[in-house]
């Protein structure tokens, strides 16, 4: 292995014309990530490039760049995977950039509390009641995948989709909407289809797949659009036999 | 920019991990027309409670009692958590680990249904709620989530809070920088709720994420409050070598074995019990982590641990347990272990060593969360009730972020609700914090890099105020720290641009932790005695008859740190023998 890797890095002020891209030569270590590598270009080459990082374990969710040209979190992703070199690291496609490797998410965290992600019942009337509800290992089990999302955003990189229609709502948030709708706790099934039955909803997505292949947190959203997709389809032949209000 | 706020609140909460959101969701839900917001440098969801793994106390189950939780909760403290405190947050952990619950959180369950509880260190009955080994995920995203419900609470997301403004020994707000655009704004709010977290940064190995600077705690301290029992510092004993990343206690409440090189299970040679094959609460592998990660000195005194790359360590053992377990009560320990070391729990042995994780002490708080300064509050890591004494048991800290949480956020909406608003007065503070950051910006001649200046406060911390620490260590420490105090005077930015400058956020941060880290040890060298997690090489030995007492440590005139001291209330348990094994 060699001892230097070379990180092609995005660099972009607010002002510049175009985002350009500068050149650092970084350790190549064997634990090293290509977080540890940014790291090192911020501690010990550059101190202005700018980028977000937190738990450096793979949970919070700050540190999506795309590697390679595959949305990845750097904290988790090693830059000797990609020897010799170089490894190119841009900011998550889709998103404006903010600053070099800085994008904006605000669509996202819009876009989120509209598939109400949320225990909705009524029957609780804000009081606390002395015990939990049950729920077995088995209903757990049913929704535990998509309850592992940790908004990394590396799903919306990587949806074709969303990079053409920015009103899609996007694979992150309809896995959270099943990850409720799937809860035996939960009674809002009803008010999440219509949000997601609309055309910015579930039916733009072509199913190309690419979100649960890139999600480091082994949740499927393309599952999860499928089953809306099928149950909206269902609903559609509904509303063509019934009144609205009989169902 | 400074001809008044940008805008006003009732309640400020500032930060947004566990204790802020569960105080936000109190007040939006008890006091909704209160004009509630909640300013984070980070979005709520990348909190560092997200990195919570073993779980959350609360005694519910049949054959267990809040007196016990109590009891194991002030002996694990090593007496020095204030007794009604403790009383206080055992009798409402529960309660709110049931309305987390009814939020959604996704807890392991029972074949039955009802909620699973696992063993957990110095705790005499199993009653630590879990959600796999994501409980802290699990938490923080449920009650994000939530929190969504509530369209009237107004989220300032990615803002660095920079100074609070205080007046006549009341808080106003805060002055803040939106990190997008690097614009300075003053925020004015009849109460303020600090939640900002603790401060492991301080330290050079730490389980704690890069954002943990204790930025609350320096706020407060700046601003007149002061900070209790500093010098209480937690090594969690199961780190990993290079990243410093947490294995959680719960692979050792599932039956992890913790080996020297010799495959011997030492703590056996430290009053800690006898080894059993299965787990034994409150003995072994389960007890404290302050005895679990002395015995590791120990061990490395007596040459029976392993040498690494990155100094020495243990084996965590887990192989025993079988895939089955590990895979559905600990994925993420063997996801990070496959991940960051390349070893399978499942086949291999885990190289572990003590790493800082938390800190017992922060802003000093009264049950309600109230600070000395009116107006001003704070809550979890970032404040010192205090329940966790000399030393906090594993989880009883998730716990703590929800039930003062609440209380502190109920606390500061009563306090606004009849408070009046800031007096123009305070506004002009945004003058001086806007001339004084524009000057960091603009300083040219600097040499000093922040990684350098960070490195040296870190390897001072390790140095003179670790595991173990002495008097002469931590006079050292002191002096190098006023070194470190001088070079970041002549601090060298490369960025000199506002959007987004994690450069200047950076250097903001270091000041911060050269603060904490200064009353940490001046906290620490008052304390002639050993008790919990502050083991003196020259005072050996508990001394109650001086120092059953919080250190408090004010900020003086001339930015050192002084320390005044304030009793220990007992209400039920008189200072004791801590017993673990036998």
């Amino acid at each position: 292995m060699p001892d230097s890797i070379q990180m092609r890095v995005t660099r972009y002020t607010p002002g510049d014309s175009a985002p350009t891209v500068a050149d650092y030569d970084v350790p190549l270590r064997q634990d090293w990530s290509v977080l540890d590598g940014l790291n090192h270009i911020k501690d010990n080459l550059d101190g202005s490039l700018s980028y977000r990082w937190s738990c450096r374990m793979g949970i919070c969710g700050s540190c999506g760049m795309n590697v390679q040209g595959t949305p990845k979190l750097t904290c988790g992703t090693f830059l000797s995977d990609y020897a010799p070199g170089p490894v190119r690291v841009e900011p998550l496609t889709n998103f404006p950039i903010v600053r070099d490797l800085v994008v904006d998410i605000d669509d996202f965290m819009e876009k989120l509390p509209k598939v109400k992600p949320w225990i909705v019942r009524n029957d609780e009337a804000g009081a606390l009641i002395d015990r939990e509800y049950l729920q077995t290992p088995e209903e757990l089990e049913e929704y535990k995948q998509f309850s592992n999302c940790i908004n990394c955003m590396l799903c919306y990189a990587a949806c074709p989709v969303y990079g053409l229609d920015e009103d899609f709502i996007g694979p992150a948030a309809i896995a959270l909407a099943e990850r409720y709708d799937l809860d035996t706790r939960d009674r809002g099934r009803r008010e999440r289809l219509d949000v997601l039955i609309e055309r910015e909803g579930v039916w733009g997505c072509t199913f190309v797949g690419e979100c649960t292949r890139v999600c480091p947190k082994h949740v499927d959203p393309a599952g999860a659009i499928q089953r809306y997709k099928l149950e909206a389809a269902k609903e559609s032949v509904m509303a063509v036999l019934l009144p609205r209000g009989a169902l | 920019m400074s001809e008044g706020a940008a805008a006003a609140h009732d309640v400020l909460l500032v930060g947004g991990g566990a204790a802020g959101l569960r105080a936000a969701i109190a007040i939006a839900e008890t006091n909704p027309a209160l004009s509630v917001a909640v300013i984070s440098k980070v979005y709520p969801m990348r909190s560092h409670t997200v990195s919570a793994e073993g779980g959350a106390a609360g005694a519910m189950a049949a054959d267990d009692t809040l007196d016990e939780h109590a009891y194991d909760t002030v002996s694990g403290g090593d007496w020095l958590g204030d007794q009604d405190a403790i009383e206080t947050f055992v009798q409402e952990a529960p309660r709110e680990l049931l309305q987390l619950e009814h939020w959604g959180c996704p807890w392991s369950r029972q074949p039955n249904g009802r909620i699973a509880v696992r063993a957990f260190g110095g705790m005499k009955k199993m009653r630590t709620w879990f959600a796999a080994d994501k409980t802290g995920f699990h938490m923080l995203h449920t009650l994000f989530q939530t929190s969504l419900k509530y369209a009237d609470l107004r989220r300032y997301d990615e803002w660095f809070v920079t100074r609070l403004l205080v007046d006549d020994g009341r808080v106003h707000g805060v002055v803040a920088i939106e990190l997008r655009t690097g614009r300075i704004e003053t925020i004015t709010a009849k109460a303020v709720v600090l939640c900002t977290g603790g401060g492991g940064k301080v330290f050079p190995y730490t389980t704690n994420a890069n954002i943990c600077t204790g930025d609350g705690m320096a706020l407060a301290y700046r601003a007149g409050a002061p900070l209790k029992d500093m010098e209480f510092v937690q090594y969690h004993p199961t780190g990993l070598p290079f990243t410093g990343i947490l294995i959680t206690e719960a692979t050792r409440a599932e039956g992890g074995w913790l080996l020297n090189k010799d495959g011997y299970r030492y703590l056996q040679d430290y009053d800690l019990g006898k080894p059993e094959p299965t787990p034994v609460l409150r003995s072994m592998e389960l007890g404290p982590r302050d005895r679990l990660s002395q015995a590791f000195v120990h061990e490395v005194e007596k040459g029976r641990t392993i040498e690494s790359p990155y100094g020495p360590v243990v084996h965590l053992d887990l192989r025993h347990l079988g895939a089955k377990l590990i895979d559905t009560k600990l994925p993420m320990v063997r996801e990070l272990c496959l991940k960051y070391e390349r070893i399978d729990p499942v086949k291999e042995l885990i190289p572990v060593r003590p790493v800082v994780h938390y800190m017992m002490g922060g802003v000093s708080t009264d049950i309600n969360g109230a600070t000395p300064i009116e107006g001003l509050f704070a809550a979890g890591e970032t404040a010192c009730v205090s329940i966790n004494g000399a030393n906090r048991l594993g989880s009883n800290s998730l716990p703590e972020c929800l039930v003062f949480g609440a209380r502190a956020g109920n606390a500061a909406a009563e306090y606004a609700s009849s408070a009046k608003p800031a007096p123009s007065v305070v506004l002009r503070q945004n003058d001086d914090e806007e001339r004084r950051i524009s000057q960091l910006l603009a300083t040219d001649g600097g040499t000093e890099q922040i990684a350098d200046i960070r490195e040296a406060v870190q390897s001072t911390m390790e140095d003179s105020a670790g595991i173990f620490r002495s008097g002469d260590s931590l006079a050292k420490g002191i002096d190098q720290l006023a070194e470190s105090r001088q070079r970041l005077a002549s601090l060298k930015l490369a960025d000199r641009t506002r959007a987004f400058n994690t450069e200047l956020v950076a250097a903001l941060e270091l000041a911060n932790l050269l603060d904490i880290a200064e009353t940490i040890l001046h906290s620490a060298i008052s304390r002639e005695e050993s008790r919990g997690a502050h083991q003196r090489t020259d005072f050996t030995t508990r001394d109650d008859e001086n120092f059953l007492n919080h250190a408090l440590a004010y900020r003086d005139a001339d930015g050192s740190p002084r320390i005044e001291r304030l009793p220990v209330t007992i209400t039920r348990w008189p200072p004791g023998e801590r017993v673990y094994g036998r």
